[in-house]
């Protein structure tokens, strides 16, 4: 027995050991996917340690094979089955249910077990109230990214916060009373309540800013793990439980930054624009601009057939159009005229920061083709054509000069200093941040109205039309 | 109180360390980092294993310990995976030298 026990310590420290490296690796491009199978493997270790220092009755085991069973076999379906358009949504979804998991624990020791002292109790409260927000953010977060959930007009009032502050005191009472009675009603009132806020608190956040949110959401769910760390006494649980805590802060305090908002401005800033619209309000405004030039597909084609050098700046429109593809299939007739391709990669571009690289990726986008900011802006002056691809307040120039607005001070790609720029967007609507863009009044920018996977179909179409791909190669 | 104690240590050195692993991340890597972050907060998978491995025969624990793992594994099964199927987009093609240095620093 103590063999097993000593034994199960150090696969402990092990998985504890490699579950460290494969964080480590999963920052670095060439060691990803294989610190990626060494974090799952440190995983099934620390599984397989606490189950060597544990006996099993037979009926343990039955009920261990049935959640398994259950919780596998569905990770394993929607694994495979979603769409890399929808990852931000799926990680949400995930998260959720890890969320739920802590939550669980903590009712099932709470309920059966009893809480004796004062450690136990907070742990137990802390489980539940991390696990309840994070599984209820999750899932309005997925459903807001599906288009499932909008956002409902009193929510950006001023009414949220209040009935927000309520649901805390209610959790914070509910939270003191609790040691007196585990079991009884303020459990379940804890459970409620934080299961309202979490909601009450995702609600009001526009699409946009769901990445934030999500990553905060994960940073939430290791801090719940941890939390059921101490609840079961697992130092392993803790340890894991911190470090991605910790990581999902990080990569939130990341998009902030390259969003040049504040983490308190995405929580309780409501949806950005408030009644200005954007694409939460569904209906942009039109007006505020003026010297806008429209084209057709076909005048950008022809740019694009003359053009030596194109820079394509893919944004949140062409991952929710799931136009990748397209787009690769154009590129790739460019290429064929000779035509210098690359794709301007700013770090929030797509529904979350590294999300357009895995989307073009998909599309078998060279990876030496995509360009990060700092590196391609120096390059826009000898750039022919731009084309931005429902991407807005990352190509807006008024960052940069326009100390005013809202956006200044924000890392830019600065589109405005190429040659010619085409904007294919649906209208003249706001960006998440019901913010006017000076690119679309430049004497050198044209707009083509359409949704991106449509006009790139007709920008595939013009150009095989005029012959390109085939009457250079033969030329 | 020093089993407290010890938790609390191992809790302030745990985040510690994440914060030090992973404080410096490409761009690129960002939603397969925040993906496989989300598969390793399953390790609560633990938690629910020692809930039904502590449950006794109590059946409605046993049912809660159960639930608790499907939801745990849906979490670490589906986010390793889903991981790995970004990643394998990347690897798939060879990056340049230079870029990947870059990245890399």
């Amino acid at each position: 027995m103590t063999v097993a026990v000593a034994l199960g310590w150090a696969i402990d420290l092990l998985a504890v050991l490699l579950l460290a490296l494969g964080l480590k690796g999963l920052a670095k491009v060439r060691s990803a996917r294989s610190a990626n199978g060494l974090a799952a493997l440190a995983m099934g270790l620390a599984v397989l340690g606490l189950l060597i220092q544990s006996p099993l009755t037979p009926v343990a085991w039955l009920w261990i094979a049935i959640g398994t069973a259950i919780g596998g076999l569905a990770g394993l379906f929607i694994a495979q089955r979603v769409p890399m358009t929808a990852m931000p949504e799926t990680v949400a979804l995930f998260n959720g249910c890890g969320g739920m998991a802590s939550l669980l624990v903590a009712l099932g020791v709470a309920l059966f077990q009893g809480v004796s002292g004062l450690v136990a109790a907070i742990s137990i409260v802390v489980s539940v109230f991390v696990g309840a927000i994070t599984f209820s953010g999750s899932l309005v977060a997925m459903g807001k990214l599906q288009g499932w959930i909008g956002t409902p007009g009193w929510t950006q009032g001023q009414v949220r916060h209040g009935l927000n502050i309520a649901l805390a005191v209610v959790a914070l009472v509910a939270a003191i009373a609790l040691p007196v009675d585990p079991a009884g009603p303020s459990l379940w009132l804890l459970v409620t309540a934080s299961t309202l806020l979490g909601i009450g608190v995702t609600l009001p956040i526009g699409g946009a800013d769901m990445p934030v949110v999500i990553s905060l959401l994960n940073s939430y769910s290791g801090v719940a793990a941890a939390a059921a760390g101490f609840v079961v006494a697992s130092p392993l649980l803790i340890v894991a439980g911190a470090m991605v805590g910790a990581a999902g802060l990080i990569l939130t305090q990341v998009m902030c930054t390259a969003m040049n908002r504040s983490l308190l401005n995405v929580l309780f800033g409501g949806a950005l624009g408030g009644a200005g619209g954007g694409q939460v309000g569904g209906g942009g405004d039109e007006a505020g601009y003026s010297r806008i030039t429209s084209c057709s597909a076909e005048e950008c084609a022809l740019a694009l057939e003359s053009a030596e050098r194109v820079v394509f700046v893919p944004g949140y429109g062409l991952a929710v159009a799931q136009a990748q593809h397209t787009l690769r299939e154009l590129a790739k007739l460019l290429e064929a005229n000779g035509t210098e391709v690359s794709y301007a990669i700013h770090p929030v571009a797509g529904r979350m920061p590294g999300h357009m690289n895995v989307l073009l990726a998909e599309a078998d986008v060279p990876y030496e083709q995509l360009v990060e900011m700092d590196s391609i802006n120096p390059d826009f002056p000898r750039t022919d054509v731009v084309i931005v691809l429902g991407a807005n307040d990352v190509v807006n120039p008024d960052a940069k000069t326009d100390s005013s607005s809202p956006l200044y001070g924000m890392p830019v790609l600065e589109v405005d200093r190429a040659r010619q720029v085409f904007v294919v967007k649906r209208s003249l609507g706001a960006g998440y941040a019901g913010i006017r863009n000076g690119l679309f009044e430049l004497p050198q920018t044209a707009m083509v109205f359409g949704d991106a996977k449509a006009v790139l179909q007709g920008l595939v179409g013009e150009l095989r039309d005029l012959g390109v791909g085939k009457a250079r190669a033969a030329a | 109180m020093s089993d407290l104690s010890q938790a609390l240590w191992v809790l302030l050195l745990g985040s510690l360390l994440g914060f030090e692993l992973i404080g410096k991340v490409p761009p690129t890597l960002h939603t397969p980092l925040m993906s496989g972050a989300n598969a390793i907060s399953g390790i609560t998978v633990l938690a629910s294993l020692t809930l039904i491995l502590q449950a006794e025969g109590n059946t409605a624990l046993l049912l809660l310990g159960s639930a608790s793992l499907a939801f745990a594994l849906f979490n670490v099964v589906g986010g390793f995976l889903v991981t790995d199927r970004m990643l394998a987009m990347f690897s798939r093609k060879p990056a340049s030298p230079k870029s990947d240095s870059r990245r890399d620093s």
